[in-house]
């Protein structure tokens, strides 16, 4: 086991540094640099100018150069300045995004599981049932509702008509005067449309794997023997069959770990919740390049040690691996 | 003075930019019954603001938010009053030599900033300084490098000398003035100012949440009388149908609407009663560019046939829903540098074939598209991508356009390949772009033949040699008359030549909550008197 994880684990450095070479050589080939934002028709802004921010930046470099100066500074963990006109470093920019981003999507997460699973199973046991037709019907219409149409729609019918939740932002006006469990309720209270919001989206995924997975399990032998044995239906599924059925759905849960530092521009604009997607596209549009790679680089480890995580405990559960 | 790149986003942040006059105001005059006599202090006005702001360090920020927070907090020797005409803001008074090029500033006594350190004449040296400062990375560094030198009198007085005269001298001096105490012998990118400014303006930074609000409280000791808003927060709502939604449930206090929310949705009776909606020329105008390195466009007769194709009347009411004027130069109708008289094209198809003809373009082969030599006219319009605006006005133009016989494609690219790919090299055939127009006329760096290189604002290649020598003139003179001149002989040529076809001129179209009074609409806009602005004790809505 030790020499498998050692193998995996060397085998993650020119994955990684590979996946970064990718991505510095194909943002530098998208049109535009970060200078341009500041100076591209700019009357003010002459052409010896142009060429001196670009210097003070390193973009007057050859490629390989900057790609070696940027790894140097990794290997020391720190992924540079930001070019964005604050220069802040990229580490501080991405750690005051990461902790409403990963809120969000643990709170969307336990959402969708708290209602896709019994969906799922309820659909399943009641197969083709007008119930199992109008779930159905749901999470489709879920899952092919734009968010931010959704989102815009429900901000005016319980934020302007109703008045019952806050449309925009996490935190009231007077927040930081208020007592913790007031800010606390407050906080809650914002979340409470963009949690249905992003979490409305997702049903469809999971309850039709939960529904699928659910099909699969009650045709198996060891249900018939459950039920031959007399055991109530409640226990054949509650206990038999649901414990089985999760299994896939779990593995599906490790595989979105990345997804958990990830936000999605559209949402995070629409409900302006400084999140990591906003982050990510304007850095994107004003070609920040540190702070691009940065992120990237985030998403790119947190992948594969779940992925590493993944093989792991299938090697811990399946002999046959560990040897291969 | 840079590009819009999306003129959605251009809303009051600009304007506010265009120079605040805060000098006493009359009574509020246009207030029906309210008429209050003596403004009290209190209240917070929320602002929407679509973009977080990136550095309050004046001489690095480039973008509009920041410039917003900044105009609050920061001063400068002089500004625009509320009918565009220069003012004192931090210099009490100057002088300028007969022969142009000498400035002589006489600063305000006592003005203190937020930490309670004296503001001298060492602070705008101080500042004139970082601006040339080759470490700086700065966008604005131009005008100050026609500097000559800047001498220190007395702490109170400071003498500016320039080695040729330069029209825009007096206002470039308009800059934020920053703080020497604070910001020598540091690196500039890495001070704490950067993220909590310290000015010497009628706002106070208090604190900047990133991507959520920016406060900024009244500053009691603020020389020209203390505001009597005593909060202002920013919020940070990147989308604009959000920003509206939080308009009309009261989470914002001030937003500059869209065309469509102006004309559709903000009629009923409720919002009327809520809101001051506002409206006036904004500072800015759309066009279409032709490139005038390619053949099809060098003859003049071309460019005016395609100006008599084009029915601006109708771009105006579907793009704009009528909100916006014909433009038909480079300067906003109504502001001293405007010429109305000069040549019109109204819309005319029949004109507009006769002069293709003229040209040598007619439809020999019966398709219905103008030819010569067996080649069809046919060209692409590019636009860039995000502003509905242009691509709307580039579809109505592609209609018209047809119907006097000439095939046009259009293109809309993302903005950083649009540049890089098209405007840059110059190759394009025609865009449709927009300028925000500055309040100082000179236009050298958009007309002149000099300043036609890659990567420089004349990218049609526009040469004239009467115009080169307009614009030299222009700028290099101080008095206003003369400039007049120069300008009205440039738009005149710029009609007759029309190396574009000057669109339109948009509105300006702010909104704000009805409680606030005082709002004095006047040719700066509305913001220019914003110290005054005042809620009366029973209307006020926030405490503190």
């Amino acid at each position: 086991m030790p020499i498998y994880l050692a193998k995996r684990l060397l085998m993650m450095v020119p994955l990684l540094l590979g996946i970064t070479l990718i991505s510095f050589v194909v943002m530098h080939l998208a049109p535009g640099e970060p200078t341009d934002l500041q100076t591209q028709l700019n009357p003010e802004v002459s052409i010896e100018l142009k060429e001196r921010l670009r210097a003070q930046y390193d973009l007057d470099l050859p490629l390989y150069i900057q790609y070696g100066r940027w790894l140097g500074r990794l290997a020391r963990l720190d992924f540079g300045d930001s070019f964005a006109q604050d220069r802040r470093p990229v580490a501080t920019k991405i750690a005051e995004r990461l902790p409403v981003t990963i809120l969000i999507n643990c709170l969307s997460i336990a959402v969708i599981l708290a209602i896709a699973i019994p969906l799922g199973i309820l659909s399943a046991i009641r197969r083709h049932s007008l119930f199992d037709r109008g779930t159905t019907l749901f999470v489709f219409i879920g899952f092919a509702t734009p968010s931010f149409w959704l989102a815009l729609l429900l901000m005016d019918t319980f934020g302007v008509r109703l008045g019952l939740f806050p449309i925009a932002g996490l935190k009231s006006l007077g927040f930081d005067y208020l007592s913790w469990w007031r800010q606390l309720l407050d906080l809650a209270h914002h979340l409470v449309l963009p949690v249905f919001v992003s979490a409305f989206g997702g049903l469809a995924g999971f309850s039709r794997y939960m529904r699928a997975n659910m099909l699969e399990v009650v045709r198996q032998d060891y249900i018939l023997t459950a039920r031959a044995k007399g055991l109530p239906e409640r226990t054949v599924i509650g206990k038999h069959a649901l414990r089985n059925a999760l299994l896939p759905v779990i593995t599906i849960l490790g595989l979105s770990v990345p997804g958990l530092i990830g936000g999605s521009v559209i949402f995070e604009t629409i409900f302006a919740i400084p999140g990591m997607g906003k982050l990510f596209y304007d850095g994107v549009m004003m070609r920040d390049y540190p702070l691009i790679m940065g992120i990237l680089v985030m998403g790119a480890v947190l992948t594969l040690v779940g992925n590493l995580i993944a093989d792991v405990g299938y090697a811990l559960a399946d002999p046959r691996i560990r040897k291969a | 003075m840079y590009l819009t790149k999306r003129l959605l986003l251009l809303l009051l942040p600009l304007f506010l930019l265009a120079g605040c006059n805060r000098q006493e105001a009359a009574a509020p005059a246009g207030q029906l019954p309210a008429v209050t006599a003596t403004p009290v202090s209190g209240d917070t006005i929320l602002q929407g603001s679509s973009g977080d702001a990136t550095t309050f360090l004046p001489v690095l920020a480039s973008d509009s938010a920041s410039s917003e927070v900044n105009e609050l907090v920061y001063n400068g020797l002089v500004r625009y009053d509320k009918n565009l005409q220069y003012q004192g803001e931090l210099a009490e008074s100057w002088e300028i030599s007969p022969d142009n090029l000498v400035i002589t500033f006489h600063l305000r006594k006592g003005v203190k900033w937020h930490d309670g350190a004296p503001f001298t004449a060492e602070d705008v040296l101080f500042t004139y300084q970082t601006y040339i400062d080759p470490q700086v990375p700065t966008a604005y560094a131009e005008n100050y490098r026609q500097v000559d030198k800047v001498e220190i009198l007395d702490p109170l007085t400071l003498r500016v000398s320039y080695k040729k005269p330069l029209a825009q001298a007096l206002i470039s001096w308009g800059v934020s003035i920053m703080p020497k105490h604070l910001l020598a012998g540091q690196v500039l990118t890495k001070s704490p100012l950067a993220s909590a400014p310290v000015g010497t303006g009628p706002y106070r930074f208090v604190e900047w949440k990133r991507g959520e609000k920016i406060v900024l409280a009244a500053n009691p000791d603020y020389f020209e009388g203390r505001p009597h808003i005593d909060r202002v927060v920013f919020r940070i709502i990147p989308d604009e149908s959000t920003m509206f939604l939080e308009l009309k449930a009261g989470g914002i206090d001030m937003m500059g609407l869209t065309p469509l929310q102006y004309a559709r949705q903000t009629e009923s009776p409720e919002f009327i009663k809520a809101f001051g909606k506002y409206r006036y020329p904004a500072f800015a105008y759309t066009y279409l560019g032709y490139n005038l390195n390619r053949p099809l466009f060098q003859d003049k007769r071309v460019r005016q046939a395609l100006a008599h194709a084009i029915d601006k009347r109708e771009i105006i009411d579907g793009v704009l829903l009528g909100l916006g004027q014909e433009a038909t130069g480079p300067y906003k109708p109504g502001t001293w540098p405007h010429n109305p008289t000069v040549r019109r094209y109204d819309y005319d198809p029949a004109k507009a074939r006769e002069l293709l003809a003229a040209a040598g373009w007619k439809d020999s082969d019966g398709d219905g598209i103008v030819d010569q030599n067996g080649q069809p006219f046919a060209f692409t319009i590019v636009t860039n991508q995000g502003n509905d605006q242009r691509s709307k006005a580039g579809e109505i133009i592609q209609r018209r356009f047809r119907e006097v016989g000439v095939d046009v494609k259009l293109r809309v690219v993302e903005w950083a390949s649009f540049l890089k790919e098209f405007i840059n090299p110059g190759k394009f055939d025609a865009t449709i772009l927009g300028w925000t127009v500055p309040i100082d006329p000179d236009g050298y760096n958009v007309w002149h033949s000099s300043k036609t290189r890659p990567g420089e604002l004349n990218f049609i290649g526009f040469r004239n040699a009467e115009v080169d020598t307009l614009l030299e003139q222009g700028r290099r003179t101080l008095d206003q008359g003369a400039r007049k001149k120069a300008y009205d002989r440039l738009q005149e040529i710029l009609a007759d030549e029309q190396p574009y076809t000057f669109l339109y001129v948009p509105d300006a179209l702010p909104v704000v909550a009805a409680r606030f009074h005082g709002i004095e609409p006047a040719p700066a806009g509305i913001s220019h008197n914003f110290i005054r602005w005042h809620v009366p004790k029973s209307e006020q809505k926030y405490l503190q």
